[in-house]
């Protein structure tokens, strides 16, 4: 007789909303005539998330171990889930815009039609859109929401999986330019894999260490024996895979390629969420599993902490893709986030977590709009994210430019936005611990970083616009689209979000403060 | 054959598995290579889970190999779909995103 492990629904009520929504999702897919698919689909996925967000909200002060010790219901986790939820919501949103493009979505009609193929042009401009992109997002964010619940490094492994999974199919479904589309799944999907190998093969060595896999267990052990050499092996392995989705340097080399050939909806989704949800996870694993050994792990942190501030400042100097300098922006904000991680005090209150939960949930609202304004510039082959299409862009839409100004000026860490209160929080908590060298490698990196991204408002402002007369006129200018409601509202609340973390950051930064704890 | 002769196997299938993938140009192949590492982690696991006396590793490889079926069904789609296109499953032709 094997007796049922005990399961409080409360604590998982937000994962059972995402689920949930993705089955009702798939069973939509197979029985509902094509036409009513879309809003159906659109619906459920918003049900799920935002009943995702506000399950988690009412959970709030909730700390406890469910599920045989599988699942952690505690204040950083609830607070990541709310994160990733509330941005997931608004990533659905993006998706579901048909404005914009003439072609009515950013996804392709019917994935299994060979691009470039006769059939192929003729669903271009159909009405026709591959739904099942919403029950897979849908999965994502719930295997994301999982990730940072996780308090056994198997159901850490499984949810991994799960966020990753989907992603790589919907990075391959853009409507347009889709044999880059379907080399980014390609690229993302072998080297994603690449990575789970390796955190799996960590799990193996932690458990021949440990004898168990629960992150509890693991700490005991490293308490009582001090890390041996196959448990700080392990934990190595461990850090790559988690890295590898957190796009941290030097495990990177997918996150340009596949920001850039994905469509934009994915990608800012991407951008948000899966960074999220991977330091959630990484956050977890030092912390309550490694936590008592953190003269192990800190020196590696430091260390790549440093390579991914300069690789992704110094590399997104070069780019001329706005989607590709964006991906490098992400990969120095990961070292800026790993910054935050090292403030870690195994005593009591870590100042390091409730600056890295400000700075991530600020980082996602962030980078989602800056993404969905690149959705709304586009020429005649869809998005125009070529930066000297972007010149003069300020004159053809003010208020564009205006709202990808305070985005960009958020990124590069400008007072009076969200970004400048996540970086001082993460960097004081950095000096706080004694690891003033690594702030000021912040700081300098801050300002290259700031070049690039001043780079792009300098244009969009002060350059002739492309296609005018004086700029030579060979080359067509893109046209700035009418917002559909959808986006209007990702916009919008992303917008007032920057503001508002950056102007008055106190309450959050209190509430981050007060969900800042792991149950052991 | 004591029990570290099996981990000592899983390690070097591991390293073989990570090798190929680095140095492989068919996707397919490189695929397989991800699979092999899979593969070793489950002969790890079941390896410890006699060393110490415990059933978890056992499980565990089950589950391992689950998730390794599934991404077998959404990997081979991914490759299908640019086979289709480009008469081709080789990653080095896969080259449009570059600086």
């Amino acid at each position: 007789m094997i007796e049922a492990p005990d399961l409080s629904l409360a604590g998982l009520s937000p994962l059972l909303f995402l689920f949930g929504a993705a089955c009702v999702g798939v069973l939509i897919e197979a029985f509902a005539p094509r036409d009513t698919r879309h809003p159906a689909q659109v619906a459920v996925a918003l049900v799920g998330t935002v009943g995702g967000f506000v399950s988690t909200l009412l959970l709030a002060g909730t700390r406890e171990v469910t599920a045989a010790g599988a699942l952690a219901v505690d204040g950083a986790g609830l607070f990541l889930q709310a994160t990733i939820a509330g941005l997931g919501a608004l990533s659905i949103l993006l998706f579901a815009e048909r404005g914009l493009d003439p072609a009515r979505s950013s996804f392709v009609a019917s994935a299994a039609v060979p691009a470039g193929s006769v059939r192929d042009r003729e669903l271009l401009t159909s009405s026709r859109v591959q739904t099942e992109v919403y029950p897979l997002a849908t999965f994502a964010i719930g295997g994301m929401m999982l990730f940072v619940a996780a308090n056994d490094l198997l159901v850490m492994f499984v949810a991994l999986e799960v966020l990753s999974l989907p992603l790589y199919l919907i990075s391959g479904l853009a409507r347009r330019r889709r044999l880059l589309s379907q080399e980014a799944a390609l690229k993302y999907f072998l080297l994603g894999a690449f990575a789970s190998g390796f955190f799996l093969y960590g799990l193996a060595l932690v458990y021949g260490a440990v004898g168990s896999v629960r992150l509890s267990d693991i700490q005991e052990a490293v308490t009582d024996e001090g890390g041996g050499t196959l448990l700080v092996l392990g934990l190595a392995l461990l850090l790559v895979g988690l890295m590898f989705k957190a796009s941290v340097a030097p495990f990177h080399s997918w996150t340009p390629d596949v920001y850039q050939g994905a469509p934009t909806p994915v990608t800012a989704f991407m951008g948000a969420c899966t960074k999220v949800a991977a330091f959630g996870a990484i956050l977890r694993l030092l912390y309550v599993g490694f936590g008592t050994d953190e003269w192990t792990w800190r020196p590696l942190i430091y260390g790549i902490a440093i390579v991914s501030m300069v690789v992704g400042a110094v590399l997104g100097l070069t780019q001329t893709d706005l989607k590709r300098m964006l991906a490098y922006s992400s990969i120095a904000h990961a070292g800026f986030l790993l910054t935050g991680v090292i403030g870690f005090d195994a005593t009591g209150d870590s100042p390091g977590l409730s600056a890295t939960l400000f700075y991530l949930l600020a980082y996602g609202l962030t980078t989602l709009g800056a993404f969905a304004v690149l959705t709304m510039v586009r020429d005649g082959d869809g998005e125009a994210t070529h930066l000297s299409q972007w010149a003069g862009l300020a004159r053809r839409s003010p208020v564009l430019a205006a709202v990808m100004t305070l985005f960009l000026l958020a990124l590069a860490g400008i007072p009076l936005t969200s970004g400048f209160t996540g970086k001082f929080a993460v960097f004081r908590a950095a000096i706080d611990d004694g690891a003033w060298p690594l702030a000021v490698v912040a700081l300098l990196t801050s300002a290259i970083a700031a070049f690039f991204y001043l780079r792009v408002v300098v244009l969009m402002y002060f350059s002739e616009p492309a296609g005018s007369s004086a700029a030579g006129g060979s080359l067509e200018g893109p046209t700035v689209g009418v917002p559909g409601l959808p986006t209007t509202i990702v916009l919008a609340v992303t917008a007032a979000a920057t503001l508002v973390l950056g102007v008055l950051p106190g309450s959050v930064l209190d509430l981050a403060g007060q969900a800042a704890r792991f149950v052991g | 054959m004591t029990l570290s002769h099996y981990l000592v196997l899983a390690a070097i299938l591991f390293t073989i598995g990570a090798v190929g993938v680095l140095v492989r140009r068919n996707a397919i192949v490189v695929f397989m290579c991800v699979e092999l590492m899979l593969n070793s982690v489950n002969l790890t696991l079941v390896t410890f889970a006699r060393a110490t006396g415990t059933v978890d590793g056992q499980i565990m490889a089950f589950f391992v190999m689950v998730v390794a079926a599934a991404e077998v069904v959404v990997g081979l789609a991914i490759i299908m779909s640019i086979y289709r296109t480009r008469r081709s499953a080789s990653v080095d032709d896969a080259n449009l995103l570059k600086y």
